[in-house]
């Protein structure tokens, strides 16, 4: 039996038909395809709209049609529009094919004639190929309830909460002693001014002690295997050398610990830590780690101050690095971002003048429970700065080290020059590219900064240094700077320059890209499934992102799509099984020589090789359906559902219009 | 016959990125070459050598390869196996004396109308100066033997 195969040709208003001699198409195919089992082709103004839809199921019902072509706009638009109206005329919805004569033609072209024949073969290519489709169903797994958090930052923990208070179990993990990441070393908040901690640590606490949450801090994944609903993860615990079981975070370890130790990820450097230590008095957990690269006892094999002090006995030397392992259904990653290092524009002076800071330097410099207390002063710890330059777009919209615009430093900025302002009195110089601040109560912010009487400056920072070339510029930092407005050359005398650095993607998101078998965009950013309307999914079925691994972003941003996360995953969770998309590759077993060659090709692992029968197999819940193993296949033993060489072929017969000119060729 | 050569050219695009890039240069408006006819598949690297071959046999004057940039692949790096299968068939279609600048590999982000467009303009370009290559049997003087209709398809 032929196939029966309707053709509808859409106007798109006319954002087709402009160009694209439409009911021409259509009755061409209805002609010329005729042998090809068209027997119905129809035109209709807008073909999604519900009465277009109409005419197909109508068409389904009435002529028997097993086979639809729509031509329109691309299938990333409305192909799940005309398979729903399909499937509810009772026709497999993969048995349609949505071919675009928008995107591809319309739009492209001017010409009536040209958009025209080319619109015939793009049908045509679409009618051949549908012949080839298959009736295929979505494929069903089931889902297990818990989910993996990476990474304790806002994004993380505000994600893991959601999960739980829905009920659900949660495994968070976090490479650090505490969680609470970059929000916790901030003191204030843009553009409200909220004290970071105070809204922060009440998060924390509720992570700590929710009965639904499993907290593994000074630990990280190390093995991610399964698909969606069925993860296996391994998780490495390193050793606190605490028994948590036993301690009781009183801190007096902590106190005792006679090892002094440069706190470079909490204090950014700027202030110190034990060797023996929690990251700030509010961590969650309370437990202390100790950093057996700098402690004493590890180094020289004798001090112990904290075993001996311990009033629980919790300290044990001999603890060992351990590997746990859990099942999770869904996994969201919230690894977060890194300060870009400023040392990469030497000209900014970055370590060789003592008073310019980065933006997390200054985070801790202003906060109420840093290293000065919160005091603004220069490095000598006593004198207050009398004027103060903060430099924007350090590292960021910049060809010479990261294009993109980190977003939040601005705000940041602003945020910052309001604190120099308020507790120090200083002038303050902004040097801005140009100052961005879209979102709600941002641009209030900017206006209450001009009225404060904050100097902006419209230029790039060419040169801070502290050689004097002109008078009233001895022991001060210089900002050689073009101001743009003006048109000018200026040198700002200032006694501290803040470089308000751009923010990067982690040193190790490709690794834990390839762990999670996800991919990372040309800046080093996660790539989400879609930029606008899938932000928090990725390309792995059951793997969410959230905060700014996915891309810079601010606070508000970070928790909604934590939360954006969570209600994906809480949503897969109360489905309890979950279906899949058929595109999916098999082998066909009788055809399988064995040779393994397709088994290396797969970077999901989906390919299982059978050494009793010496065949290999696809486990269709970890196939993407990418389809190079098919592409590989040197007995032409695998098949790619949905595009299957035969659809692929016919295809491109089709687009050559061979099955026109064939008929052509052929006596009658 | 060179004046008014029209060259026709499949395309392979990834669902990914260069499928996205035609859609946004499409959006966007920008003008481009009629020349070039897409087939969308999930990757690049499900790419079989087959498909290229049974264009140039089925009448394509040219053929685009297209995929995500290298480290960009939606399927982890499967784009850097279709580039090694990429110099494999330009080699074997040398062997078969076809022009090596008949096909032709470009990697374009969903962001990447602009790009693609001015590439398919500049291939378009390449392969009209290269002039027909009259593979396809059907459009030859001589219709060979082996070209068949196509057969019927039964359900």
């Amino acid at each position: 039996m032929s196939e029966k195969i309707g053709v509808y040709v859409c106007h798109c208003g006319t954002n087709i038909a402009g160009t694209v001699d439409v009911e021409d198409v259509a009755k061409w195919a209805a002609e010329q395809l005729k042998h090809r089992g068209v027997v119905i082709a129809r035109d209709y103004k807008f073909m999604c709209s519900s009465l277009g839809q109409e005419l197909i199921q109508k068409d389904i019902q009435e002529l028997g049609l097993t086979r639809v072509v729509v031509a329109a706009c691309s299938p990333h638009l409305h192909e799940r529009t005309f398979r729903t109206a399909c499937k509810n005329a009772g026709l497999n919805p993969y048995l349609c094919e949505l071919v675009s004569i928008r995107e591809q033609c319309s739009w492209i072209h001017a010409d009536k004639v040209v958009g025209t024949e080319k619109s015939k073969a793009i049908l045509s290519g679409g009618v051949e190929r549908v012949i080839w489709h298959e009736a295929l169903e979505p494929l069903r797994v089931p889902i297990h309830p818990a989910t993996l958090v990476v990474g304790g930052g806002i994004a993380g923990i505000q994600a893991a909460l959601e999960i739980a208070d829905a009920g659900f179990p949660v495994i968070m993990v976090e490479r650090e002693p505490s969680i609470g990441g970059h929000m916790a070393q901030f003191d204030k908040t843009f553009p409200t001014l909220d004290c970071s901690a105070c809204i922060l640590t009440p998060k924390m606490v509720d992570v700590g002690n929710h009965p639904n949450i499993k907290l593994l801090s000074w630990a990280e994944v190390t093995k991610v295997d399964g698909y969606v609903g069925n993860f296996q993860v391994v998780v490495k615990q390193k050793a606190r050398c605490v028994v948590t079981e036993l301690c009781t975070g009183c801190g007096i370890c902590v106190e005792k610990c006679p090892k002094k130790v440069v706190d470079d990820v909490f204090e950014a450097g700027l202030g110190k830590r034990k060797a023996i230590y929690t990251p700030f008095p509010q961590a969650v957990p309370k437990y202390p780690v100790l950093d057996r690269e700098n402690c004493t006892y590890f180094i020289k094999g004798t001090c112990k101050a904290c075993e001996k002090f311990c009033p629980t006995g919790a300290i044990d030397f001999n603890q060992k690095d351990e590997y746990l392992q859990f099942d999770v259904g869904q996994i969201i990653l919230a690894t977060g971002w890194e300060l870009f290092d400023v040392r990469r524009i030497p000209q900014y002076g970055y370590g060789r003048l003592p008073n310019v800071l980065t933006s997390l330097e200054f985070e801790r410099l202003s906060n109420a429970a840093g290293p000065t207390g919160g005091k603004i002063v220069m490095k000598d710890g006593v004198t207050a700065p009398k004027s103060v330059g903060i430099v924007h777009c350090v590292g960021s919209r910049d060809k010479n080290y990261n294009a993109y615009c980190s977003s939040i430093c601005c705000m940041q900025s602003l945020k910052f020059a309001h604190l120099v302002h308020e507790r120090t009195g200083a002038e303050v110089h902004n040097f801005y590219i140009d100052i961005r601040t879209p979102s709600k109560g941002y641009e209030e912010f900017y206006q209450r900064l001009l009225e404060e009487g904050t100097h902006f400056v419209r230029g790039k920072v060419a040169d801070i240094t502290n050689s004097v070339r002109l008078p009233g510029e001895e022991g001060k930092l210089v900002i050689q700077v073009e101001d743009t407005l003006i048109g000018k050359q200026r040198r700002i005398p200032v006694d501290m320059v803040i470089l308000s650095a751009g923010l990067e993607p982690r040193h190790d998101t490709k690794e834990v890209a390839r762990l999670f078998g996800l991919s990372c965009s040309a800046d080093g950013w996660m790539i989400e499934r879609h930029p606008k309307l899938d932000p928090v999914a990725t390309m792995t079925d059951g793997i969410m992102i959230a905060g700014c691994l996915q891309g810079p972003k601010d606070i508000p941003a970070s928790v909604a799509q934590g939360a954006a996360a969570a209600a994906r995953v809480v949503g897969k969770i109360q489905q309890k099984e979950i279906s899949i998309e058929p595109v999916r590759a098999t082998v066909n077993q009788d055809k399988c020589s064995g040779c393994r060659i397709c088994n290396n090709l797969c970077p999901f692992n989906a390919i299982l090789y059978h050494e009793d029968r010496m065949v290999s197999e696809v486990n269709p819940a970890l196939c993407q359906g990418c389809g190079t193993c098919v592409a590989a296949c040197p007995a032409g033993a695998i098949t790619g559902t949905g595009f299957s060489n035969e659809q692929v072929l016919a295809q491109i017969e089709g687009l050559l219009m061979l099955n026109v000119k064939r008929m052509e060729t052929i006596p009658a | 016959m060179t004046d008014t050569f029209e060259p026709t050219i499949i395309g392979f695009t990834c669902n990914w990125c260069s499928y996205r890039a035609a859609d946004m240069a499409g959006t966007a408006r920008i003008k481009y070459a009629p020349n070039v006819r897409l087939i969308r598949l999930m990757c690049s690297g499900r790419l079989d050598p087959t498909f290229v071959l049974k264009a140039f046999a089925s009448g394509a004057d040219g053929v685009l390869v297209s995929g995500c940039h290298p480290g960009d692949c939606h399927y982890v790096e499967q784009n850097y196996k279709a580039m090694r299968r990429f110099y494999l068939i330009k080699r074997l279609l040398a062997q078969m004396g076809i022009e090596p600048g008949r096909i032709k590999l470009l990697w374009a982000s969903a962001a990447e109308g602009a790009i693609l467009a001015n590439e398919i303009n500049k291939f378009t370009e390449e392969v009209r100066a290269l002039g027909p290559l009259h593979w396809n049997p059907t459009q030859g003087i001589e219709a060979p033997a082996h070209a068949q209709p196509l057969v019927e398809v039964t359900a």
